[in-house]
């Protein structure tokens, strides 16, 4: 389908780094099943370097495809940097996404940022609350 | 390999209605409204066409046929003609379902806005309403009641010749969105107690771009689009010939084919209902019984339809969900919400439409093998469903 890109579609029909973790140093879970789009994030985190990082997505193409690449892009790098990743790096390793589902890479943002959140509060490590703004509220967009 | 099962979205063209279209490009090219010989022989067809639609829908009189570009134009012009007919006598309630068409729906909306007030039935969880509904819900002030002959994502058929006389006999107008219908089961204008009636011609095998709008006689008809005198000047523009005389042959083979296509059809349907129960917390969705041949629609828990409609493609199957995601909107089909399906259980939708002429058993068997591997597939990596396999989160579909 010319919906998406080859990129995406590669990285929906083969995703990377799907699984669960059960020992994960942090887990995070964003989005609505009532909106029809879940990410769940385990990260493994050592000397500060992500270790291992797998996921699982309810959802569309294009949010399987976000967080499969959402986590190839911050596989075994530093925390700093898997912190700093966007939505907008997600979209453009993809080759870009359809205007509305640019939504799905936000999600995949959202889903690392509330995996390395849950890192800290686990393991009593003190961060900036700013790094992590609130996810945005999903419940509207159904109603 | 492609399945295509797809075919209420959009059917193959028949040969004999390519080949009836042919003659009308470059032979009979003319225009129905010139006087001269070449727009005669135009206009001679045109006539033929409409003599022929009229027999086969069982309309009284060929007069009572308007051709239009589909069936949204249909819908359109006979929901606001007799809109407007009512307003003329100081009527303005409008009876409809919560499952229409689009083209219903919004057409619905837009006369909302223009002072109409309109009651949308429930179509219950097996997606049917009933005649004591329809007869309930009219009012001294209700001018039209417009319920759709079959559901477009379900398959259900409404009990339309009951409605139809619950409605002649308070004297209100009835409409029904026919086009998931026509030429896939038998349906009759006087037969069925029906005063407006809209079809489109690329559900049954005929082109895109043509359908037709039945008025019984007395009804006049308000136009969408002003212009010249075609079709009695109630639908300007110059007729559509070649894909009328598609329509037409269209139109006439699928009913002649009837008696076969539905037999055939229901049991490769009930054969693929079948096949999908067996997928754990997967259910149909609408009636078993009033449902049309070739429609099977299912929730499946735990997954989402766009996902499962690209791997299915993958597969060489070609179907068609609800999901919010394959509308483009950000809410599921209102027809399964409208059923009662919960928004997590309408997102994982797949409708599967087959067609007598193209579906074969050894298709089914395959699209139910490939609708296995996806949906498990796709539950492997859903957090949804390790929740519910978890028993953290509740299963909606046993």
């Amino acid at each position: 389908m010319a919906l998406y890109s080859e990129k995406v579609m590669d990285h929906f029909r083969n995703p990377r780094n799907v699984g669960v973790i059960e020992d994960a140093d942090g887990v995070g879970e964003v989005g609505n099943a009532k909106c029809g789009d879940i990410m769940k994030i385990y990260l493994k985190i050592k000397d500060n370097t992500i270790d291992d990082v797998k996921f699982e997505t309810f959802g569309c193409g294009s949010a399987i495809a976000s967080s499969s690449m959402a986590t190839e892009l911050i596989k075994g790098k530093p925390v700093s940097e898997a912190l700093k990743l966007t939505n907008q790096a997600v979209t453009e390793a993809l080759d870009g996404l359809p205007a509305h589902k640019l939504h799905c890479s936000v999600l995949a943002e959202e889903a690392i940022k509330a995996a390395m959140k849950d890192y800290y509060d686990r393991h009593g490590i003190a961060y900036d609350e700013s790094q992590f703004p609130a996810g945005h509220d999903c419940e509207h967009c159904c109603e | 390999m492609t399945i295509y099962a797809d075919n209420a979205a959009t059917t193959r063209m028949s040969q004999t209605a390519i080949q009836a279209m042919l003659p009308y490009m470059d032979k009979i090219y003319g225009n129905p409204s010139s006087l001269h010989s070449v727009g005669q022989a135009a206009l001679e067809a045109l006539t033929d066409a409409r003599t022929r639609v009229a027999k086969i829908l069982g309309a009284a009189n060929a007069r009572e046929i308007t051709f239009t570009s589909g069936g949204s134009e249909a819908d359109n012009q006979a929901i606001r003609s007799a809109a407007i007919l009512g307003k003329r006598k100081g009527k303005t309630h409008i009876i409809s379902t919560a499952f229409e068409h689009h083209a219903v729906l919004h057409t619905l909306k837009k006369l909302e806005k223009e002072g109409f007030t309109v009651t949308y039935l429930d179509v219950h969880e097996n997606g049917l309403v009933t005649p004591e509904q329809v007869e309930a819900a009219i009012t001294p002030e209700t001018c039209l009641v417009t319920i759709m002959y079959a559901n477009n994502e379900i398959g259900t058929i409404q009990p339309i010749r009951e409605i139809g006389a619950v409605c002649r006999k308070a004297g209100v107008l009835f409409h029904t969105d026919a086009v998931q219908a026509v030429g896939h089961i038998p349906v009759n204008v006087q037969e069925d107690n029906i005063d407006l009636l809209s079809l489109s011609a690329h559900k049954f095998h005929g082109p895109k771009g043509v359908g037709v709008l039945y008025a019984k006689k007395g009804i006049i008809l308000s136009n969408l689009i002003e212009g010249g005198a075609q079709e009695r000047g109630k639908r300007a523009g110059t007729e559509n010939l070649p894909g009328i005389m598609g329509m037409t042959a269209a139109l006439e083979e699928a009913v002649a084919e009837l008696p076969q296509a539905m037999p055939k059809l229901t049991a490769l349907r009930d054969r693929l209902i079948a096949g999908l129960k067996e997928i754990p917390h997967g259910a149909v969705n609408g009636d078993l019984t009033h449902r049309l041949p070739g429609n099977v629609s299912f929730c499946f828990e735990g997954i989402e339809g766009e996902s499962l409609l690209l791997l299915l493609d993958d597969k060489g199957v070609c179907a068609s969900s609800g999901s919010a995601c394959t509308s483009g909107s950000l809410d599921p089909s209102h027809v399964l919400l409208a059923i009662g399906r919960p928004h997590e259980v309408a997102h994982g939708s797949l409708r599967l439409s087959l067609d007598a002429k193209e579906t074969t058993e050894a298709d089914v068997d395959a699209i139910i093998a490939a609708v296995k591997d996806v949906v498990a597939q796709l539950r492997a990596m859903s957090p949804v469903w390790r929740d519910l396999v978890a028993g953290k989160r509740q299963f909606v579909i046993d």
